[in-house]
């Protein structure tokens, strides 16, 4: 799922600039949408904001952005505090999840705008525009306008826009979200190779877990207006800290489990506990699908309710003999033959699992 | 088919019956204006209009306030109307219905409760015809509203202001270089209608004694009837073919809209 080999951030030669976004609070009416927002970005990295809807995301980026005010806290970028500086002072290129081209200039005039106000001359932003736009793919359409262009063709020109005035900060509020999920897989991958080439420090908002963990360096995690998490995509999937996060990101079955030290026994396996889980008592472990073994067996735990053949994978339904419905990912070698209302045995792995306290 | 053959008759006819309801009157107006009452036609009532001094100064007046109340509501509209959608956008209702408050009260009532406003405006900028423009900028607000609000519908004001705010752009930037070039039919709707309005407008100039163009036409109706009549058809083909611009207009950005769907 993710493009790790082109994501590690090139720090060394890397334009970018670290941003920090402290204690940040914002409340609209009766509702928080931020509250106690802590986030460090290194100079070059890009991370993705995930969450669900109204979990203040949008928000962070905006007041990043200079869009919004924060009730309090601070946004620091490069080590200058930008708290009171107004968004168009701010030397940060955005790209909005509406689309967001100027519609009475062409595809050239959009990719010059910035350069235009800052005086750059005409031969000059003529050549970085078209400098941009072939980063992007789009040389050769300069001269349309933006009623002219498909959804991805705007989205591809309003990265290469935000690009073109070599900003501080690239800021992407869900730019991806309008679009048919083909075009989507191919301009995420886009905006992933173009932020490595350019080395600029990126912060990505998103609902989409796939596509956050497919292309950032880090994943922060969001929930009630907080971080809950912040870690590399592998490390956030495979090592949850806390139950929000381990059942937002990727698939979760919740089993019984009864902690003993460092390990729990869950469906009769020991399995090694996480940090952050409950500690000498019972409680529920959050298993991933592929943490799970399945094999046909007549005096097994369960039984299988429906299986789906997912290429080389297959995920299969199964309902315990103790009530507990769970999804089991395994290989479809291994899954080869299982129909449902077969007996099954469910057996964990012994990987790292976090266990929380049962509802 | 028979229905289609039916109702393409029925639409001629009730286009022609209209055509005659209006036209006549102008038809009238003209026959009028360019009869010699010794008997055949003359161009002395038309020519008359840029040869009188009373009527040449009265036309250079109503389209001096034109101009100045075009300019004027504009200068005052759009920035407010663009701030309200950006900044404020609880208070459009209230905006809105501000703006339709002159439709509701008579001239006769505005003129009244402005009699105390515009001796402080006699005081501060002296006594001048010009300074009808601000009433009229008041009176023009309902419909120069609707066909600025209708443009600003069209695009996406809060997105496109803040991708132009991002890349550096104030905010004096942002209204003139983003989004006045993309409400051009509606400002160029409301300066249509404004400029129909002002020439067409009467009673608030009668009352307060200035002479504007209807003010002098109906004091010539007094005397040289045929002038004032000519002059009450120009402005009235005038202000046709303003409308006729402005339809013009609003169908060719339909049409374009169009092809870029």
């Amino acid at each position: 799922m993710t493009t790790q080999s082109a994501a590690q951030p090139s720090t060394q030669s890397s334009p970018g600039v670290e941003v920090a976004l402290q204690n940040l609070v914002r409340t609209y009416g009766s509702v928080q949408a931020l509250a106690g927002f802590d986030l460090t970005i290194e100079p070059g990295e890009m991370v993705a904001l995930l969450g669900p809807s109204g979990c203040g995301k949008t928000t962070a980026l905006r007041i990043l952005a200079g869009l919004e005010r924060a009730d309090e806290g601070q946004v620091v970028v490069g080590g200058k505090v930008l708290t009171d500086v107004p968004a168009n002072k701010r030397d940060m290129g955005m790209v909005f999840q509406a689309y967001s081209l100027f519609p009475h200039m062409t595809v050239l005039e959009n990719v010059a705008f910035g350069l235009k106000l800052r005086g750059v001359g005409t031969k000059q932003r003529a050549a970085r525009g078209m400098e941009v736009l072939a980063l992007v793919g789009l040389d050769a359409q300069h001269n349309r306008y933006a009623h002219q262009l498909s959804g991805g063709q705007q989205q591809r020109v309003a990265l290469a826009r935000a690009l073109a005035i070599e900003p501080s900060v690239l800021l992407l509020d869900e730019p991806l979200s309008a679009l048919d999920a083909k075009v989507r897989t191919q301009l995420r991958e886009e905006i992933r190779r173009v932020q490595v080439e350019v080395g600029r420090t990126t912060v990505f908002v998103t609902h989409d877990q796939e596509e956050a963990l497919a292309i950032a360096d880090r994943v922060g995690v969001m929930s009630n207006g907080r971080l809950e998490q912040i870690a590399a995509p592998q490390e956030l999937y495979e090592r949850p800290r806390t139950r929000f996060v381990a059942e937002f990101v990727g698939l979760t079955n919740r089993l019984p489990a009864e902690v003993d030290g460092d390990s729990a026994t869950v469906l009769g396996s020991r399995m090694p506990v996480l940090e952050g889980s409950v500690t000498g008592r019972q409680g529920l472990a959050l298993v991933r699908p592929e943490a799970l073994g399945i094999a046909r067996n007549a005096d097994g735990n369960g039984f299988a309710i429906t299986s789906s053949f997912l290429g080389s994978l297959s995920r299969i339904s199964c309902r315990l003999d103790t009530g507990e419905e769970v999804v089991v990912q395994s290989s479809s070698g291994e899954a080869a033959g299982l129909a449902p209302g077969d007996r099954v045995q469910v057996t964990p792995r012994a990987v790292p699992v976090l266990v929380v306290a049962a509802d | 088919m028979r229905q289609t053959v039916l109702g393409r008759t029925v639409r001629g006819i009730v286009l022609v019956l209209f055509g005659l309801f209006f036209f006549f009157p102008l038809y009238a107006m003209l026959d009028f204006s360019t009869r010699d009452f010794q008997g055949g036609r003359t161009g002395e009532a038309w020519s008359q209009l840029l040869q009188d001094p009373t009527l040449t100064s009265a036309i250079i007046a109503s389209l001096v306030l034109a101009l100045l109340t075009v300019v004027g509501m504009l200068v005052l509209l759009v920035p407010t109307m663009v701030w309200v959608r950006l900044r404020v956008p609880k208070a459009k209702r209230l905006v809105e219905f501000l703006c339709l408050l002159p439709l509701t009260i008579p001239a006769l009532v505005i003129v009244v409760g402005m009699r105390n406003v515009y001796s402080w405006v006699g005081y501060l900028v002296g006594d001048s015809i010009y300074t009808l423009a601000f009433v009229y900028v008041v009176l023009v607000l309902p419909f120069a509203y609707r066909a600025i609000d209708n443009s600003l519908s069209t695009i996406d004001v809060v997105t496109l202001s803040e991708a132009a705010r991002s890349l550096g752009a104030g905010w004096g930037t942002v209204i003139t270089r983003v989004v006045v070039p993309n409400i051009g039919p509606g400002l160029l709707s409301a300066a249509f209608v404004s400029v129909a309005l002002v020439l067409g407008e009467y009673t608030i100039a009668s009352l307060t004694n200035y002479e504007n163009l209807q003010v002098v036409i109906a004091l010539l109706g007094k005397s040289e009837a045929r002038t004032s009549v000519a002059a009450s058809l120009a402005t009235l083909m005038f202000a046709m073919v303003l409308l006729l611009l402005l339809s013009y207009v609003g169908r060719g950005r339909s049409v374009r809209e169009g092809k870029s769907q």
